[in-house]
């Protein structure tokens, strides 16, 4: 079973050594956090939830997932303190992996919610799959990365009806990035370093997702 | 490009996996966690649990089946059956659900449909849409597990849905579940071609060919259980016959 970083003074969890924590999924809310909780206790490691920003910044490794409307995470993030931890520490370049809404939080925008003001740690706007194609894209696509350090080309499992459009071909500033096309080409995932953020969901995306999660696990 | 999905379906009841014929007849076909599994290696795309306990004690043991699936399986997972209101979704979703299938309730309170996309977002919610043909032509919406009618036409109802916030329509036509005599195309092209939302064709399939037409058929995904149960064809076997059809799929 997992547990919150809290439990532990209870007993309840199993951090890593010194007390600090070897990963922490943030809960944003109405993210369904069971999956990628799930995946990486199969990797053999224990994560654990947080709502606390100093666990955000202490963590060894953090998880940003995330589900339901933009507007309604960031202002989550906000209120709680857990958007300045994470900016803080994907400035530092410390080990992130963000998921889904994960990503899109970082930028700047999303036409899903006008107005509201996302982290800001890349570049790039967040938009809506055109009128041609089926929204939500819900299945899995082709990700292709042309070279990088923890991304593969394979097929990954997408829920989203948004996604970063980044120039083609340009990734945002200091990112590598990989990409697929749902009626638009879009970013599929982004790493730097030790730092990850997927658009689709590694935690749904069978070996090959759980792969990946490995690589980035064991990267930092 | 977005690849079509093949789905099995694990209907279940007191942590065992049974099927039956036109939802009557229920017969053991196995451990959930074990199916699943299996399913996931031979290459599912995703799995779907619909719950169809009878009884409340029955019932109670749906979320821990859901529990132990989850914490094998790698691949999303939908969960349908029994859900009355938003805090058994959200019961489902923490016990491991990606996506929540509703039926009975939706076509009661159409408002749950609205209440559920707004919290978690549309991708997470599957209207699952019975359909019965009617003599007259057309086909109905029914609800209690194909055994009440509803005054509803069953494509009408699917593209009020999508508009309530259904983020994809699980589509079974009750006529033809567990019969093996293949999707009912008709329903298939007339819900998918009124639909934006991606449209998974459940009920009827026998053959990797059955799957080839409801894709042909407009459906983004197509959903079988009896034919991988029983040996009848493997998700693998299905996948080869979709690809040589030229449908791109995960190979």
């Amino acid at each position: 079973m997992t547990g919150r970083v809290t439990d532990r003074a209870t007993g309840g969890g199993a951090g890593g050594g010194g007390g600090v924590p070897d990963l922490v999924v943030v809960e944003t809310g109405s993210a369904n956090l069971a999956s990628v909780l799930a995946a990486f206790a199969r990797l053999g490691a224990t994560p654990l939830t947080t709502r606390d920003p100093a666990d955000v910044r202490a963590a060894r490794r953090v998880v940003l997932p995330g589900v339901g409307a933009f507007g309604d995470v960031v202002a989550r993030l906000a209120e709680t303190g857990l958007g300045d931890a994470v900016r803080e520490r994907a400035a530092s370049g410390a080990p992130l992996l963000a998921v889904c809404l994960g990503l899109q939080v970082l930028a700047e925008s999303s036409e899903e919610s006008p107005g509201a003001r996302g982290l800001g740690v890349i570049t790039g706007a967040v938009r809506r799959f055109p009128a041609s194609v089926k929204v939500p894209q819900l299945g899995w696509n082709r990700v292709s990365v042309t070279s990088a350090q923890l991304l593969g080309d394979g097929y990954a499992f997408f829920a989203n009806s948004y996604a970063l459009d980044a120039a083609p071909d340009a990734a945002p500033d200091g990112w590598t990035a990989a990409w697929a096309v749902h009626g638009m080409p879009f970013v599929a995932a982004i790493e730097r370093g030790p730092q990850l953020a997927c658009q689709f969901h590694p935690e749904l995306s069978g070996a090959w997702g759980a792969a990946l999660l490995d690589r980035w696990y064991r990267s930092c | 490009m977005l690849t079509r999905r093949v789905i099995p379906c694990l209907d279940t009841r007191d942590g065992r996996v049974v099927k039956g014929v036109r939802f009557q007849g229920l017969r053991d076909a196995g451990d959930p966690v074990e199916l699943a599994a299996r399913y996931e290696a031979e290459g599912a795309d995703e799995l779907v649990i619909l719950d169809v306990s009878a009884t409340t004690e029955e019932r109670a043991h749906a979320l821990e089946t859901v529990r132990a699936v989850r914490r094998a399986l790698g691949i999303p997972l939908t969960v349908g059956g029994g859900v009355r209101g938003v805090a058994d979704a959200v019961a489902l979703l923490e016990a491991g659900a990606d996506k929540v299938g509703v039926n009975t309730a939706a076509v009661r309170d159409p408002g749950l449909l609205t209440s559920l996309s707004s919290r978690f977002g549309a991708q997470c919610v599957v209207l699952s849409v019975d359909a019965a043909a009617q003599p007259e032509g057309g086909w109905r919406a029914v609800v209690r597990a194909g055994t009440e009618p509803t005054v509803r036409d069953a494509v009408a109802w699917a593209v009020e849905g999508e508009r309530l916030g259904a983020g994809e329509i699980l589509l079974t036509s009750v006529d033809r579940d567990g019969t093996q005599a293949g999707y009912d195309l008709a329903l298939v092209d007339a819900v998918a071609s009124r639909v934006r939302v991606p449209v998974i064709a459940s009920g009827g399939a026998r053959t990797g060919d059955d799957l080839v037409r409801a894709i042909r058929a407009g459906a983004d995904a197509a959903l079988a259980a009896s034919i991988f149960h029983d040996g009848v064809a493997t998700i693998a076997s299905v996948k080869r016959t979709l690809a040589a059809a030229g449908i791109a799929i995960r190979p």
